[in-house]
């Protein structure tokens, strides 16, 4: 995915920066993309949202960038720079609709299809993804942003308390009982899968996930 | 709970990565491009949602670093030098008709919007005054917040903030200074001198006896009218009252209550 942070490449990245902003920017994108909008995506659980989300988060970056000296650029931390932005307004989005509750419509939860593995393999892994990026999205949102960090991106835990804002003991501890949390909810959908003819699972299913969906401040709350 | 259940959870969730949309920095960045036009080389910014920054050559001295930093420091986005311009803009900046061009307005107030749509409809060639602007996007009374609005206006040239002038034939203020505004005029034929010399006789009308229908002085009825024909007013009210009825092209009647 990326390099480790103040590795070599880093380094050449931040220079460009102080050197030219615009064309460097576009190297900065190039590297860290796929790591902001794996965050994003699944923090939000929603593509439409971690578009706007990963684009927000970079727009952010180069109009704080336009007001960094060339010191200040060269002592960034890009990735987790870039991750406690994009973490940042994610918590902003959150904070504002569960004051005001949205309907999801469940066709904005389908993934478009990676490229890869053969389709029916395709068919297998996705929906188990599916399921689970819809099972983080039930978790509060400081276990999940904690999870998502530690084992999605796959970040040492010193990254993500500092990237949380926290002591690294905290950070342990929010990774812990995220996926405590998911492990439960992972073994109840297993043992109702295995109880219940197919058919009548996938109904469960799709309503089990459209409340949700529907309703993922909620549900982090009722969690809390 | 166990050993192996968790690291099959841990092994999917690190499965999770995901490749970003096409075009990321598209939807950050903007593409900008140098053409020829009819007021010499122009640089212009778009993006997907239209055409969102123009400045003259002659603006920023010549400098296409002048341009960029302008457009940096107004719109704090990146630029990226664009292969093509977006379709339509070459033959638009040649012809001065830019009408269908789509424009990315939406960095300016609501007010602001609303007047720069409302003045696309002035045609090539013609003039309107600011108070015009003003009843036309329901602000009668207005026409200083149309001026400054005006000023604002990222895409000059093309969106035709130059077609505003001053009642009395003086061309009035432009982002580009008043002689642009007024060569610009000039080259696309609007007689500024027999404007102004209307306006010095309080004639800012013009109708025809022979249709009773009353004009602004660069509506193209206006100009059809021959001289034995033509007869000038100070205002519609006047025109009314001998008997005329406002052009229903250039909407002269905007003005008769202001």
């Amino acid at each position: 995915m990326c390099d480790d942070e103040k590795s070599g490449a880093t380094d050449a990245l931040l220079a460009r920066l102080v050197d030219d902003l615009d064309a460097g920017f576009v190297d900065l994108v190039r590297g860290y993309e796929q790591v902001v909008y794996s965050v994003a995506l699944r923090v939000s659980g929603q593509p439409s949202d971690a578009d706007d989300l990963a684009a927000e988060a970079f727009l952010r970056a180069y109009r704080a960038l336009r007001g960094y000296d060339a010191a200040r650029i060269r002592a960034l931390q890009p990735r987790s720079w870039l991750l406690t932005i994009v973490l940042n307004i994610w918590r902003n989005l959150m904070r504002e609709s569960s004051r005001r509750p949205r309907q999801v419509p469940l066709a904005d939860l389908v993934d478009p299809p990676a490229s890869g593995p053969g389709v029916e393999e395709l068919a297998v892994q996705s929906e188990g993804m599916r399921e689970l990026t819809r099972t983080i999205s039930t978790l509060p949102t400081v276990q999940r942003a904690a999870v998502v960090l530690r084992h999605v991106i796959g970040l040492p835990i010193p990254d993500v308390a500092e990237i949380l804002g926290c002591p690294e003991g905290t950070a342990k501890s929010h990774i812990s009982r995220g996926l405590k949390k998911l492990r439960a909810l992972y073994l109840a959908r297993d043992r109702r899968a295995t109880m219940s003819p197919p058919t009548i699972v996938s109904n469960h299913r799709a309503d089990g996930l459209r409340i949700a969906a529907a309703t993922p401040a909620l549900a982090g709350r009722r969690d809390q | 709970m166990t050993k192996s259940a968790e690291d099959a959870l841990v092994e999917q969730l690190s499965q999770l990565g995901a490749l970003p949309p096409n075009d990321l920095l598209g939807r950050v960045a903007v593409d900008w491009v140098s053409l020829p036009a009819t007021v010499g080389r122009v640089y212009v910014a778009f993006s997907g949602h239209g055409i969102s920054y123009l400045r003259t050559a002659d603006s920023v001295h010549g400098e296409e670093t002048e341009f960029l930093e302008s457009y940096r420091r107004r719109f704090g986005r990146p630029l990226r030098p664009a292969s093509r311009p977006p379709a339509g803009l070459a033959p638009a900046l040649r012809t001065g008709r830019a009408k269908a061009l789509t424009y990315d307005l939406r960095e300016l107030s609501s007010f602001e919007r609303a007047v720069l749509t409302a003045i696309q409809e002035i045609p090539h060639g013609q003039t309107r005054p600011y108070s015009w602007v003003a009843r036309e996007v329901g602000h009668p009374g207005a026409a200083r917040a149309v001026g400054s609005a005006l000023g604002r206006n990222p895409v000059p040239v093309l969106i035709p903030c130059h077609r505003v002038t001053r009642a009395d034939g003086q061309p009035g203020d432009y982002v580009f200074g008043q002689e642009a505004k007024e060569s610009l005029l000039r080259a696309e034929d609007v007689d500024l001198d027999e404007v102004r010399e209307l306006a010095a006789e309080q004639v800012f009308y013009l109708g025809s006896d022979t249709t009773n229908i009353v004009c602004f002085p660069t509506c193209h009825n206006a100009r059809r009218i021959s001289a034995a024909h033509r007869r000038g007013f100070r205002d519609v009210v006047e025109a009314e009252e001998a008997g005329y009825r406002p052009c229903q092209h250039c909407r002269p009647e905007s003005m008769a209550t202001a």
